[in-house]
């Protein structure tokens, strides 16, 4: 129920974003962010883009696990 | 699929896991974890964490699936109204088969009940401005994710100027039940995996109270494979330090101060009340009612409807489950009279519950 899907913004219009994930799309109501821009990736829930995910930092947390794998951890 | 794929890389897995058996290759005890989110659940049945992680850390699931937490007395009410004349009971998918006392939305609908299943909220708001001649109750159960949506359509009824469009509010908010558990002697939890998508909108801040009046290390954590196994190991290091802080995995998405727009929509529409948790009981503050201002949308204070006495399912241990005591192998209904088919208590309801997951995906 608590299901919330990270998606791209294809379109804005009134408020609402269309936004899309694998070919599909869902609208979504802008009520709840503001500076939403065609291109962002949100997290659409219940028919509403609760927040907008940050680039940067998803670059950053993929970095740990990076280095983990570079530290030669995992490897067999 | 963008920033869910990267998440699920295995190489990266198995590296986040090596980098954890090394952290407690010499730690003599367990490190208990618990989850409080559905999302975590099902997140660790599918892809079978419990299983790859060492021996010294056991993961329990607390109280995170709202379908399951919602008292029994709250579906027997959304029963009562369904069987009403004009009475629409829009919802989302989960709470029909949840069983009340001696019905469910599912069997009214059968007998000739008007169930209509919604995506968003809005889409309810929408069918009651389609119908005016029904009366349009939406079942409002969720936590702080959930409940600023339906704040949203309550705000979108007013300013559509809707007069058969009502709530049902039972929503719930963390982290108050997490103190609740905390304080519990039986309970040995050494850290908290918090909710992804609650803490998108309450902020990572939200946890500091709990952090440090309890000495209990809280880790916001994503719920795709990489972010568990990173959660947990930065709640483990905690513990190893002797440190309980609250620290943020998912900063991807969860800021400190959580999303301030949808906190003031919460805020509008809403006010903190006291609240049933199934399991744990009443715990003060830790559920939202309907503002005054808004009590022409309230359910409960607009029409009037006999309810059945409560009667919880004999054997059921879904109390027990919710606060992380027992699992659902030691349920002796499991799998055999309690199934996804043929449910007896929520938990193996929703796809978020503890039983559904372990019934889907377990294998310990
Ligand atoms: S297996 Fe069924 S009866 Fe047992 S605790 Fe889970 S939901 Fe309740």
């Amino acid at each position: 129920m608590c299901l919330a899907v990270p998606m791209k913004v294809v379109e804005i219009e009134e408020g609402t974003a269309v936004c899309e994930i694998d070919g599909v799309r869902r609208e979504g109501s802008l009520m709840m962010l503001d500076d939403v821009a065609v291109g962002d990736y949100v997290l659409l829930h219940a028919g509403f883009a609760i927040e907008k995910i940050d680039p940067e930092e998803a670059e950053k947390t993929l970095q740990v696990f990076r280095e983990a794998l570079d530290a030669g951890l995992g490897a067999e | 699929m963008k920033y869910a794929g990267e998440f699920r890389d295995p190489a990266l897995a198995k590296a986040m896991l090596a980098t954890i058996e090394k952290q407690v290759a010499d730690y003599p005890g367990v490190i208990t974890l618990m989850e409080v989110c559905g999302t975590h659940t099902m997140s660790i049945y599918q892809h079978g964490i419990r299983n790859l992680l060492p021996k010294q850390i056991r993961l329990i699931s607390g109280p995170g699936c709202p379908v399951c937490v919602t008292p029994i007395e709250y579906v027997d009410k959304a029963v009562a109204y369904a069987r009403q004349a004009d009475v629409v009971i829009a919802t989302f998918g989960d709470m029909v088969r949840v069983p009340g006392s001696s019905s469910s939305l599912l069997r009214e609908q059968a007998s000739g009940a008007q169930i209509k299943i919604v995506y968003s909220p809005l889409d309810a708001v929408a069918l009651a401005e389609k119908n005016p001649e029904k009366i349009v109750i939406f079942l409002g159960v969720g936590f702080e994710t959930t409940a600023p949506t339906i704040a949203g359509s309550i705000v979108e009824a007013k300013k559509r100027g809707l007069k058969n469009y009502f709530v049902l509010c039972a929503h719930k908010t963390m982290p108050t039940p997490m103190a609740a558990l905390t304080s519990d002697p039986e309970l040995q939890v050494d850290g908290y995996i918090c909710p992804a998508h609650v803490s998108a909108v309450i902020g990572a801040e939200a946890y500091k109270p709990l952090a440090e009046q309890f000495k209990v290390p809280c880790v916001v954590t994503g719920f795709e494979p990489l972010d568990m196994l990173r959660g947990v190991q930065m709640l483990v290091q905690q513990v190893l330090d002797g440190r309980a802080e609250v620290e943020n995995e998912y900063q991807r998405i969860v800021k400190p101060q959580g999303n301030a727009k949808a906190q003031a929509l919460l805020a509008d529409v809403f006010e903190l009340c006291d609240t049933g948790w199934r399991g744990i009981g009443m715990i003060p503050g830790s559920g939202l009612r309907i503002r005054d201002e808004f009590a022409e949308f309230d359910a409960e204070k607009q029409i009037p409807v006999e309810v059945e006495e409560p009667k919880e399912h004999e054997g059921c241990l879904c109390g027990e489950i919710l606060k992380g005591k027992v699992t659902p192998k030691d349920c002796p209904l499991f799998r055999t009279a309690c199934t996804p088919e043929n449910p007896v208590g929520a938990c193996m309801v929703s796809s978020e519950g503890t039983c559904a997951a372990e019934y889907k995906y377990g294998t310990d």
